[in-house]
């Protein structure tokens, strides 16, 4: 598998595959000829759109109505986005230290370090 | 931390005001708090009859659907159909409750223990001749083209005659009414999609879906005649009269088809009503008997 093999399929979406990543063997002939999508579904206490996990579906209105049928079977949720996995771009495992280890010793980022006025609320 | 949160965190907080589960998280009585006094001036034994009608037709129509699990053509569509048919085997355990409550249980008390409850002694313990489900729905479902024509017309009808019940003079059959109106809109607006793109996609699921339209339609006849029971109910404002779906019935389907490039078949003439009378092909003793042997052969059991 070549390093830029990003064709990952299976309940992981865009999540790239490469030589250090272990994958399942690829069955011998797959049926499956609708695209994959990943899920993300909103909670009821108007928090953010939450991955919650992939299916197929053969159009895009259809992954809607799959997603509801899949994921929120047991009233999780009030708001579904689904996206064609091919269409989400993803960051490569083989960056990964060049990408996030930056950030790793800048604590002064985080705001711990100011003091909140009590009239300021939701902080 | 908000961040963390994920959308399954609302089922640890069930017991909130806003999240709950469908059914609750008993299954107890399902009528349980409810007053089930029989409105005045209506006949208990019409009343329970005719909940038997809606009751047996979602719960026939709920094991139909079910014959799909293991077997349907993607895994996705496969929990989307078992959706379908648990929330049809809700309502019928609902409906088959009011039943019960009105002491319509036909032979079925006699057969099953006193420890089960009258929906499940209806449900698994009746005879197939007792049923009273149209033809509509006890027919085979046949390829999954059929079975999501089938769908979309049994729930057009249902969602119809749903949206009136919700104003019936039983207090009882209008929240179940209005309870399934948001069930049945789903399953209608599911087929409905699968419907426009089978007979809008290649020639071979144009050709099947086709087909099964023409192996549907003439289960119509069997649907829109009201039986004496109901002619009754709707006089005392309790029942939905059938006849009058037709033209909502009609109009839906005929949008749905034409958009999806399919032939309407010519409306099949009105027959008198034969399912809701518990006439049945030996199609339905074969579902019955499959439905109920798990239940025959072990009374009581729990799991």
């Amino acid at each position: 598998m070549s390093q830029g093999d990003l064709t990952s399929e299976g309940g992981h979406g865009a999540v790239p595959t490469g030589p250090e990543v272990p994958v399942e063997p690829a069955p011998a002939k797959t049926r499956r000829d609708w695209p994959l999508y990943e899920v993300f579904v909103r909670g009821k206490r108007g928090i953010n759109h939450v991955h919650v996990g992939s299916l197929h579906a053969p159009d895009d209105e259809m992954a809607v109505d799959a997603a509801r049928d899949l994921y929120t079977r047991r009233n999780e949720g009030v708001s579904i986005w689904v996206v064609r996995a091919a269409d989400i771009t993803a960051s490569s495992p083989d960056e990964k230290d060049p990408m996030f280890a930056p950030s790793g010793d800048k604590v002064y980022r985080h705001p711990t370090f100011y003091e909140i006025p009590e009239n300021v609320p939701h902080m | 931390m908000a961040h963390e949160e994920t959308v399954y965190d609302a089922l640890a907080n069930a017991a909130d005001d806003h999240g709950h589960w469908a059914f609750g998280t008993g299954f107890d009585d399902p009528l349980a708090g409810v007053d089930t006094t029989v409105p005045e001036g209506v006949d208990p034994a019409d009343l329970g009859t005719y909940c038997l009608m809606l009751g047996d037709d979602a719960l026939v129509l709920a094991q139909r659907l079910t014959q799909w699990v293991t077997a349907s053509p993607e895994l996705e569509e496969e929990v989307a159909v078992a959706n379908v048919a648990l929330d049809l085997l809700g309502q019928a355990r609902l409906l088959l409750a009011r039943a019960g409550s009105t002491g319509v249980l036909g032979r079925s008390r006699s057969q099953a223990t006193d420890s089960i409850p009258d929906e499940d002694a209806l449900a698994y313990f009746r005879d197939p001749d007792e049923f009273r489900n149209t033809g509509l729905v006890e027919a085979p479902g046949g390829d999954f083209g059929r079975t999501v024509v089938r769908l979309l017309v049994a729930s057009t009808v249902r969602l119809a005659l749903f949206a009136r019940l919700r104003g019936s003079r039983d207090p009882v059959l209008a929240a179940i009414a209005a309870k399934g109106v948001h069930e049945l809109t789903y399953h209608r607006d599911h087929a409905a999609r699968w419907v426009l793109r089978l007979g809008d996609g290649t020639a071979e699921s144009h050709r099947r879906a086709q087909e099964g339209v023409d192996a549907v339609w003439p289960l119509l006849a069997d649907v829109l005649t009201p039986t004496d029971v109901e002619q009754r109910l709707v006089d005392a404002g309790v029942a939905v009269d059938p006849a009058g779906l037709r033209e909502e019935v009609e109009g839906v389907l005929t949008t749905v088809l034409e958009r999806a490039t399919l032939t309407v078949p010519a409306w099949p003439a009105a027959t008198a009503p034969r399912g809701r009378s518990g006439q049945h092909g030996p199609e339905l003793a074969e579902l019955v008997a499959e439905m109920q042997s798990l239940a025959r052969q072990h009374p009581a059991a729990t799991w």
